[in-house]
């Protein structure tokens, strides 16, 4: 009975679910009580006549009528972490030009246009949601699905809810992103979406963890890799922390307004609690998982310490839920909180840096790779950036330094150099380890553009980070600087009009660092279109023993 | 050797055990730090002077979630000389009891907003907010002209102000009966607003947009910025809290 069984049946049951979506949506755009709403259900029903074209073309009516039988294919399946390869390659690129685009929109305001869907205020959440959910989150569902494949050596479970998995995520980004632009939003950062994306993205979201956990279950390997720890607890903390920070009471079944359930101060240390481990389990747990699987991999060495990694994952994800309060110090939150959120805080440097340690030092044995392999570098370069942003955040979470930063762009650089150097640094490594093998090629097209990419990134993060750090802590002194007289130097727009030069160089390095994701695009592009770019090959020496002996004296 | 005290390598096996222990491990430190301030009273002290916001005001605080203000404007003063005197008394946790979200805000593009209210004349408001650099020259926020010529789109907000009381707002029957009718009342200059200062007490009432013929996203928006910081009155609590 190894053969996959579709009869007519289920193609028409799928056929007739999404007739059904589709006439749902039309029906919630006709009763919609706002614009903004109607239009998020024409996008539904626009979605589910794609899902409707694409499962009437591609079934295979030929398995169906019983004219051939396909064999039950058993071996991993990579094709949801293709889409999400290219996914996450999509999203960045349109997450970083949005958010070059920003960036100019401080340093030009006439790049508001006078619309309302292209101001800065709406722009923004557009910009973090892109990048944080769309490009790392493609990126940790894609690398995640290969690395629990690999490490229990097992097929994937529950293969058709992976791919709703995969199709339902970019639904939810794609109703989030164009609701911010129709000015859609709860206002709360990087939790934006409103209450029917919030729903929509939790039944995602769980049926992650059933394929995940499903996977795990049926694994062959009696041990549970450490990356699968990483990104177990990122999946389940972000269920937690979504579900608790979006309560809230629609107005109406067919609007997309929203209440949240919480006020003023609870509402505030929620949404940092959800916000700061965001930036923890999201960014930091999970890329953990990543960097345990790809790191060991690349460098075809073992991971430095097994102790060290038992010690580091408890430790992290114990502390790091308490540092939430650090966004809000000196301000209405009771002091007791503040406190053990900064303490917290500057306890959680140990643990990351446990992390960051136990990369690195895998690395041993196999630091000549950094001169020879691109690919190794921007690992490095990666865990390097995670090493200093989370020495930065501890910092800047001691209530003395936070009076100075709190408010100003130092934050904006901060956050930065952990988003550009780390995360984005390690999805790359990530990206150029995966597509040879998941297309089957012996190599990228280019090592010599991974070695370009490696290069512009780099360089536009020290300019970006550099310019916010020298802006934060200028724009900080001067809105507290006090002339001889008694009275505030500097009146809000001196230090706005300040601004200007840094946030020029700020936008010179964002540009830099999306030229470098345009470079890789065309590499994966070439990858998979089969090329292999003729180039010599880095770090050979050249050596011609032909040539390298003494000139002999010649006969008169 | 000694038998193990404790055998991690159980959690490793056991893939229950590690979800149950990582989803404990993950929820204590939330437990501890937010629950605690739904049931200590001191975390909100009672102030004099707070309401809920009229709907017009919430109208145009959903106008400010909207446009996405709180990308760039705070509205939480710290306690520091500075800032107490560039933006006014420090913000009190009592003063945003009723902000369903809250917008402190994260970033100072440019300035707190907590305590604009009564600062600049309803003129101002709607010149700055339609082309910003006409009166501050310098400025990089984005222009909302289109506010002017939008008209406010009132009529679920007895369903807002409905939906706010499920979240705990002391919305009354009667201001969500009158809620679509006060929208129009404070904006409105030829409109009968007694009933509407008697549910808001400190509720101003005027024509804000400068067109009295019609009630606009600016009326509400300005509205709204217009009574930020006024209701609580810090200005009494100045002498007790000067040093002697």
């Amino acid at each position: 009975m190894n053969q996959v069984k579709v009869t007519m049946d289920t193609v028409m049951i799928k056929a007739g679910g999404w007739a059904v979506a589709i006439m749902l949506s039309v029906a919630g755009a006709a009763c919609a009580v706002d614009s903004g709403f109607a239009a998020q259900m024409w996008i539904l029903a626009a979605a589910a006549l794609i899902g409707l074209c694409v499962t009437l073309a591609r079934t295979d009516y030929d398995a169906v009528f019983g004219i051939v039988e396909r064999a039950k294919p058993s071996g991993y399946y990579d094709d949801v972490i293709r889409w999400g390869v290219v996914a996450t390659v999509f999203w960045g690129i349109v997450g970083m030009l949005v958010g070059v685009y920003i960036a100019l929109q401080l340093a030009f305001p006439q790049l508001n246009l006078g619309l309302e869907y292209t101001t800065f205020g709406r722009l923004r959440p557009l910009h973090t949601s892109a990048v944080i959910f769309a490009f790392c989150g493609n990126a940790l569902i894609a690398s995640s699905f290969w690395v629990v494949q690999r490490t229990c050596r097992a097929r994937l479970a529950f293969v058709p809810l992976a791919n709703f998995v995969f199709w339902g995520y970019q639904l939810f980004i794609v109703l989030a992103a164009t609701g911010y632009m129709l000015g859609i939003t709860e206002a709360k950062e990087y939790a934006e979406p409103e209450w029917y994306a919030d729903i929509w993205l939790t039944i995602v979201w769980v049926s992650y963890l059933a394929v995940y956990l499903g996977t795990i279950v049926k694994r062959s390997e009696p041990h549970i890799y450490v990356a699968n720890w990483f990104y177990l607890s990122f999946i389940i903390t972000i269920a937690m922390l979504h579900l608790v920070n979006n309560l809230s009471i629609p107005v109406s079944l067919f609007g997309s307004k929203s209440y949240s359930a919480f006020a003023g101060v609870q509402d505030a240390l929620t949404q940092w609690w959800y916000g700061h481990n965001a930036v923890g389990f999201f960014l930091t747990a999970g890329f953990l998982g990543m960097m345990y699987y790809f790191v060991p991999k690349q460098a075809e060495r073992p991971v430095y310490s097994y102790r060290l990694s038992i010690v580091h994952f408890w430790s992290l994800i114990f502390l790091y839920i308490w540092a939430g309060p650090h966004h809000l110090h000196y301000t209405a939150l009771p002091d007791w909180a503040q406190t053990l959120g900064a303490v917290f805080s500057v306890m959680l440097w140990m643990p990351s840096w446990g992390g960051m340690i136990n990369g690195l030092m895998t690395l041993n044995g196999a630091w000549d790779k950094v001169r020879t392999d691109p690919i190794i570098r921007m690992m490095v370069l990666a865990l390097a950036f995670y090493g200093m942003s989370t020495f930065e955040g501890p910092m800047m979470s001691i209530k003395t330094v936070n009076s100075l930063s709190h408010y100003t762009d130092w934050t904006i650089g901060h956050v930065h150099s952990g988003a550009l150097g780390w995360n984005g640094m390690i999805t790359f490594a990530t990206i150029y380890f995966l597509v040879p093998r998941l297309w089957s090629r012996t190599r990228m097209y280019s090592l010599r553009m991974i070695n370009w990419h490696f290069w512009t990134a780099t360089l536009g993060i020290v300019l970006y980070v550099s310019s916010m750090w020298v802006a934060g802590i200028m724009q900080g002194l001067m809105w507290r600087e006090y002339g001889q007289d008694g009275y505030l130097v500097y009146a809000f727009i001196d230090v706005v009009m300040a601004m200007k030069p840094y946030y020029l160089i700020r936008a010179a390095g964002g540009l830099l660092y999306l030229s470098g994701s345009v470079i890789m695009a065309w590499n994966v592009y070439q990858t998979i279109r089969g090329r292999l770019r003729d180039e010599a090959p880095l770090g050979s020496t050249s050596y011609n023993p032909a040539l390298d002996h003494p000139l002999q004296p010649r006969a008169a | 050797m000694a038998k193990k005290f404790f055998d991690h390598g159980k959690i490793e096996r056991n893939v229950t055990l590690l979800l149950v222990l990582a989803l404990v491990t993950v929820a204590i430190g939330g437990i501890v730090e937010i629950a605690p301030l739904f049931w200590i009273d001191s975390t909100v002290e009672k102030v004099q002077g707070m309401r809920p916001y009229t709907p017009l005001e919430q109208a145009g605080r959903n106008i400010y979630i909207r446009e996405g203000c709180y990308n760039c404007h705070s509205q939480m003063i710290r306690p520091f000389r500075d800032e107490v005197e560039r933006y006014g008394h420090y913000s009190l946790a009592a003063e945003s009891m009723y902000d369903h979200p809250f917008q402190w805000g994260s970033k100072r593009t440019g300035p707190d907003l907590a305590r604009v209210g009564d600062r600049y004349s309803d003129e101002w408001h709607v010149q700055h907010l339609t082309d910003p650099r006409s009166v501050v020259p310098g400025s990089i926020m984005p222009p909302y002209a289109f506010l002017k010529d939008r008209k406010l789109d009132g009529r679920q907000l007895d369903d807002h102000l409905r939906a706010l009381r499920h979240v705990g707002v002391p919305y009354t029957n009667a201001d969500i009966a009158s809620a679509v009718d006060d929208a129009v009342a404070q904006a409105d200059p030829d409109a009968d607003a007694a009933g509407l200062k008697a549910r808001y007490p400190k509720a101003q009432a005027r024509d804000f947009d400068g067109d009295p013929k019609r009630v606009t996203e600016m009326d509400a928006l300005v509205a709204y910025l217009q009574m930020l910081g006024t209701l609580v009155d810090t200005k009494s609590a100045e002498p007790m809290e000067k040093p002697r």
